[in-house]
């Protein structure tokens, strides 16, 4: 163990820790703070919710975005809705019963200090938004409603239609807007940062590339916040954006900053199949269809006739019969492992491919075809669009896609990296969702980091701090650029024969192949094998057409590329040396005797912190212990 | 695959703002479930293994919401399809021989950067302009305080709704930004959080919108036909309200 990793959760009572810390926290002096530059890294929900509110505050901030606008993120294609312990339903909803489903959720693999302030801050995100006007979904009496969501017992989702992500984020861009418009928010948009840096162990400033124009640029601070996103795009195909990526977070890492958990991946289990080579992207279908739609396969394995002409008698519904209690509503991850068993034994209904059936038949006859319209009518006209196929005419095809990414970089209770000065907020921090996310809390992560916690807890290191002390022209950032435009030299002069994207798709199925929905010890050692050889045709065969002066969306892709290589590496020796199965998080060699996840909490119970070592060398395993004085660690069963 | 064909697509090509722009043609192999996007990718994947540019083009949801992606495709905005934005088409819309000529929005506001990838900050000096509510993180009283009838909030979602990508300033023949001005306004002007700064917004944004150089409305409705989220021309109506009261009475 070589890093320092101090946690700074508060002692004491968990429900007054938050404010004690706060009321502990050091603070800047309003008439200085705007002489402070905060540079925030990416626009999302968590990024432009911390950018305005520290630009509210008095910070001068400048912001980064390599989208052309922050009106866009990963962020809005959020559909379902974000959390709150507002009990506006008066069904028992309490802070306390959201921080217990959380961290139960999170299987016992999340710090709980910082799980009980989420919860507590959870409801004044939603009287911000509201203040914001962010259109919420109402009851005829003009109040708040909500929906349930899985994992809990209580209705505590708000929502705005199936938008709620669009309308979050469309929240906090205009919030950041009005600060642009103050002058108090310097925003780049098209600028890529491609390097953290250090000044005496401290992030002082960012190296970018201009997606415009090549420019390389440097951007000095008093401290940088990364709001990055998650790193699902390891396994090319997910239900991420296109450009999300990993590329921020790991140069911090290479910086020196842990990367916490990098194995730890939530696997959707209703979206659409592949469907060809030439896929790109995989939309998810939202949960909600499992309440009504029964999921089976054909018995006879290569049965490809079409699914209305398969009788009863030649059809397993295999969710009904393996979990008579649950069907098909077992959750996310036991659903996901589930329609994998059965694909791999040969029972998939996609030639070729792989999927099961997700059919509405009954539903259709018990209910009537009206209502199932009502529920389900804007889904099954998405899934039309894409398919060709209507739902009410055949079973939907389905199977389970990469979703989420609970690891990222580490950070202690203030959302401070081991690297002063340097803050990770959202999808790209480890912090609050332990081995598992509960559907509806990653809003809720990104924006109470965002607007709640980051602008406080940042005064703390910034008030030990000179104000501008340092300069662009600091050595520090002539290292960092130069290391930069070297990388990207290399690339263009490569001149080799393979598009990123060909290497992409490849690094995908060998991620997904050995350390997707279930690893084994003999799977991540034959993956991490074949992990030199990609490496290799990368940097010997790459294929980018065009200058580095100019738009080039296929460098851009390459340098991503290039870091997805790398990063998938440490995320298979995580998953290699987590012996014990939690959350996302399934190694074979570690179940129940009915197939459940089977933890292990006197040798695992702890966050695994990577530490970069240098080019060629092995990455160290730190570790973070946890410990529960509240939730007592139990195992879930779902029969 | 055996259900595949092969379309011609015409692809304008420009390799910056002010550089001569011209068609460049390819003919791609398609299999019906790859979406529009898809097919662009197949052929930048060739382009590119063959030492040539990929074709410049915004991207990033696929799923219709992030409001990146964006072509005229035979002179309609996002394609064929109805409601439907660039990413969502599919190829099934298309058939053997078919020539897709693929060009990217034309409107003074928006100008070219490469190919099919244009600047379309212009949006956002909109916003910055006045589209939001000016309300500080902290301030906020409990959200159900206030009550907004569930009609007023559905009116003021649809409104909201809007993806930013510019198919209707592409598709007017005046190049107005009136419906996406519109719709934020309608958004923000109708519900009661809004309403303080109602006139003084609607001011400001259509200020905005003459600066940057959009053309003005007159009725023609493409917009709303082009627009892959249903958003109603009647935002544009209750705009120009708004606007006669402010100016009238300076709120
Ligand atoms: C289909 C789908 C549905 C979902 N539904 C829900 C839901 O219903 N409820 C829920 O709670 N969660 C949901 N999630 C999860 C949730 O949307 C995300 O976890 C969350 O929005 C992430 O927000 P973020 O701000 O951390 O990152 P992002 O939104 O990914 O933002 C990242 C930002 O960083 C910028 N950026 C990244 N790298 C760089 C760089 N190197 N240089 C410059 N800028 C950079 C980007 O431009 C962008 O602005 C869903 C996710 C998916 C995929
Ligand atoms: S790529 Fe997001 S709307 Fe088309």
């Amino acid at each position: 163990m070589t890093l320092h990793l101090e946690s700074k959760v508060p002692d004491g009572d968990i429900e007054t820790a938050w404010s004690r810390h706060r009321q502990k926290i050091k603070l800047v002096n309003p008439a200085n703070k705007r002489k402070y530059t905060v540079i925030v890294v990416g626009t999302g929900l968590a990024g432009a919710s911390a950018a305005a509110t520290l630009s509210e505050l008095g910070y001068h901030v400048k912001a980064f975005s390599f989208h052309d606008s922050p009106r866009r993120a990963h962020s809005i294609a959020a559909q379902g809705g974000i959390n709150a312990a507002k009990n506006y339903q008066n069904d028992g909803d309490s802070v306390y019963r959201l921080f217990y489903d959380t961290v139960k959720g999170g299987d016992f693999r999340a710090r709980e200090e910082n799980v009980y302030r989420l919860a507590q801050v959870s409801v004044d995100i939603i009287d911000h938004c509201a203040a914001q006007g962010v259109p919420f979904a109402r009851e005829y009496g003009g109040l708040l409603a909500n929906r349930s969501f899985g994992g809990a017992l209580v209705s505590r989702t708000f929502y705005a239609r199936g938008q709620t992500g669009q309308q979050l984020l469309l929240g906090a861009y205009q919030a950041l807007s009005k600060e642009i418009a103050r002058k108090n928010v310097e925003m780049h948009t098209r600028k890529e940062m491609l390097d953290v840096v250090l000044v005496d162990g401290h992030a002082k400033g960012i190296v970018t590339r201009c997606l415009r124009t090549g420019k390389i640029e440097r951007f000095a601070a008093d401290a940088v916040v990364l709001a990055t996103g998650g790193y699902g795009n390891v396994f090319y195909l997910s239900t991420n954006a296109r450009a999300s990526n990993v590329t921020a977070s790991w140069r911090a890492y290479k910086r020196g900053a842990g990367f916490a958990n990098p194995c730890f991946t939530q696997i959707h289990p209703t979206c659409i199949p592949v469907m060809g080579d030439h896929q790109s992207k995989l939309t998810l279908m939202s949960e909600s269809l499992r309440n009504d739609g029964r999921v089976w396969v054909p018995k006879q394995k290569g049965d490809f006739r079409k699914a209305r002409e398969i009788p009863d008698a030649d059809r397993d519904y295999y969710l009904e019969r393996i979990y008579p209690t649950f069907g098909n509503l077992v959750p996310r991850d036991v659903a996901s492992r589930a329609a994998k068993r059965m694909v791999d034994d040969g029972h998939t209904v996609v030639k070729g491919g792989e999927g099961v059936f997700l059919d509405f038949a009954e539903a259709i006859q018990r209910l009537g075809r009206d209502t199932v319209a009502d529920r389900y009518g804007n889904l099954f006209e998405m899934y039309e669009r894409i398919t060709g196929d209507s739902p009410f005419e055949t079973p939907m095809k389905i199977y389970p896609a990469v979703h989420y990414t609970m690891g990222g970089l580490w950070v202690d209770y203030n959302l401070m990296t081991n690297v002063p000065g340097l803050y990770a907020l959202g999808e790209c921090n480890f912090s609050d969702h332990g081995a598992n996310r509960l559907g509806a809390s990653a809003l809720m992560q990104g924006l109470a980091d965002g607007y709640f916690v980051l602008p406080y807890t940042i005064g703390d290191y910034l008030a030990t701090q000179k104000s501008g002390a340092v300069d662009t022209k600091h050595t520090s950032f002539d290292e960092s650029q130069d290391t930069v435009q070297k990388r990207i030299d290399k690339m263009l002069a490569i001149k080799g024969k393979t598009p990123p994207n060909a290497i992409h798709r490849k690094l995908g199925k060998l991620v997904w192949e050995h350390c997707g929905m279930g690893r084994t010890k003999e799977g991540l050692e034959a993956g991490l094998a074949k992990l030199p050889a990609l490496r290799e045709q990368f940097w010997n065969d790459l294929a980018i057409a065009g200058s580095g002066q100019e738009l080039n969306q296929t460098l851009e892709q390459a340098g991503r590329v290039a870091d997805f290589l790398e990063f998938a590496e440490v995320k298979m020796t995580d998953a290699l040396t987590r012996e014990e199965s939690c959350g996302g998080h399934f190694r074979e060699e570690h179940q129940h005797p009915d197939g459940e996840a089977k933890r292990d909490d006197e040798n695992f119970c702890h966050g695994a912190v990577w530490e970069y070592t240098g080019e060629g060398n092995a990455p160290i395993r730190n570790q973070e212990p946890l410990s529960f004085r509240y939730v007592k660690p139990s195992t879930r069963s779902y029969k | 695959m055996s259900d595949s064909f092969v379309i011609k697509a015409r692809v304008w090509r420009q390799d910056g703002p002010q550089s001569q722009g011209a068609f460049e043609e390819h003919e791609v192999t398609c299999v019906p479930e790859m979406s529009f996007l898809e097919m662009l990718d197949v052929l930048n994947e060739r382009l590119v293994s063959e030492g040539k540019r990929a074709i410049a083009f915004e991207h990033d949801c696929r799923e219709g919401i992030c409001g990146s992606c964006g072509a005229m495709v035979n002179g309609q905005p996002h394609g064929p399809a109805d409601r439907t934005t660039l990413c969502q088409l599919h190829m099934r819309s298309f058939k053997q021989g078919d020539v897709l000529t693929i060009e990217p929005w034309r409107a003074e506001a928006f100008p070219v950067i490469r190919d099919l990838v244009v600047d379309r900050s212009s949006f956002d000096r909109i916003i910055q302009a006045g589209g939001y509510i000016s309300v500080r993180t902290g301030a906020a009283q409990d959200a159900n305080q206030i009550p907004i009838g569930k009609i007023i909030a559905d009116a003021a979602f649809d409104a909201a709704t809007c993806i930013g990508c510019g198919a209707c300033a592409a598709a007017c023949p005046n190049a107005s930004a009136s419906l996406f001005t519109s719709a934020k306004l309608f958004h923000l002007n109708s519900v009661p959080q809004g309403e303080v700064e109602r006139g003084q917004r609607t001011l400001a944004m259509v200020e905005q919108m003459d600066a940057e150089g959009f053309g003005h409305c007159t009725n023609h409705g493409e917009c709303e036909a082009a627009c892959p989220k249903g958003i109603t021309i009647n935002h544009i109506a209750a705009m120009n309200r708004d606007l006669i009261r402010a100016t009238a009475t300076g709120r």
